[in-house]
């Protein structure tokens, strides 16, 4: 496969994400960052949100767990993902994490535990497509030679 | 979208962006962010803008850096005056466990060898009256994250020559 049909493929893949609004215009910003001398830049920061959220997550698992429920100390992880998952782009996972600050807010255990599964089912689905972006699509470009596209216009 | 204490005008940033790099200015900006990912862009932003960029994860680091940890004493050594003598600029994020960006710029503006350096506090959330305390307490600049590029050359301009 030549490397303009492989970035063509890129493109339209990264265009599906933000149609179904898994992806919004920062992970575009964040595309503009990158460059020949760092291109991989993007999907470093976003290996990092997902180590930095695994982390979070199991926090909140465990502070979710264990009565009585410390809903200040939730609500700081929370803010935590909401900030990091805004700064990448991952749009439901941020709207997931809003949610979840209401339910911190009235202080409703029930309530949290299920923010929380949404959250979980959010991250571990824009984490699944967008590993398959690098691992896949981008890793064939590179190998190519060629370069990812940085510049969509939508 | 930001809030700023001074207006600013568009048409200056390109012919300032040029000065700065015909004369390879590099201004030193410390970043202070609790949150890796936010830590890891600013600083990718700054260095986009080629200015060398320290990072901190909070405010008593970034108190450290700058040598004002000692609040009676900050003639530290020389390394810290050092430091604090080649930053530019300091962007702080609010909120932030422990010291807020907020208790980090009254340290700094109260500080008598820090307090001319601009101050710049981002959040992710707009709330008018944590803008304006921030403002009153000498910040240049409150703005919204994620920042853009933009947002940096602007600030690159305004308060970096």
């Amino acid at each position: 496969m030549e490397v303009g049909l492989m970035r063509r493929q890129w493109i339209q893949y990264i265009e599906g994400l933000i149609h179904e609004g898994t992806l919004d215009g920062q992970y575009l910003q964040l595309l503009q960052l990158q460059d020949e001398s760092n291109p991989t830049f993007v999907s470093e920061v976003v290996t990092l949100f997902f180590e930095d959220t695994e982390e979070l997550l199991n926090k909140l698992r465990i502070a979710i767990s264990q009565p009585p429920v410390d809903f200040k100390k939730i609500d700081d992880h929370v803010h935590q993902l909401k900030g990091s998952s805004s700064s990448i782009g991952a749009l439901r996972v941020k709207n997931a994490c809003i949610d979840f600050r209401s339910a911190c807010e009235q202080q409703s255990p029930d309530w949290c535990s299920r923010c929380l599964q949404q959250v979980e089912q959010e991250f571990y689905g824009v984490k699944e497509k967008l590993s398959y972006l690098y691992a896949q699509l981008e890793k064939r470009i590179l190998n190519a030679g060629g370069s990812i596209p940085a510049d969509l216009s939508f | 979208m930001e809030t700023s204490s001074s207006s600013s005008s568009s048409s200056s940033s390109s012919s300032c962006m040029k000065w700065s790099c015909e004369n390879g200015y590099q201004p030193h900006v410390l970043a202070v962010d609790d949150n890796l990912v936010d830590r890891k862009l600013v600083e990718k932003l700054l260095k986009n803008s080629s200015c060398k960029v320290t990072t901190a994860e909070n405010g008593a680091s970034a108190l450290e850096f700058l040598g004002l940890l000692d609040e009676h004493n900050q003639h530290t050594n020389f390394e810290e005056c050092s430091n604090r003598s080649k930053v530019n600029m300091i962007i702080t994020d609010y909120c932030m466990p422990g010291m807020s960006g907020y208790e980090l710029l009254k340290k700094i503006k109260r500080s008598s060898m820090m307090k001319e350096v601009p101050v710049v506090v981002v959040s992710s959330e707009n709330v008018p009256t944590r803008i304006n305390k921030c403002l009153e307490e000498g910040a240049e600049m409150f703005m919204l994250k994620p920042l853009k590029q933009s947002d940096v050359v602007k600030l690159k301009c305004h308060f970096m020559n």
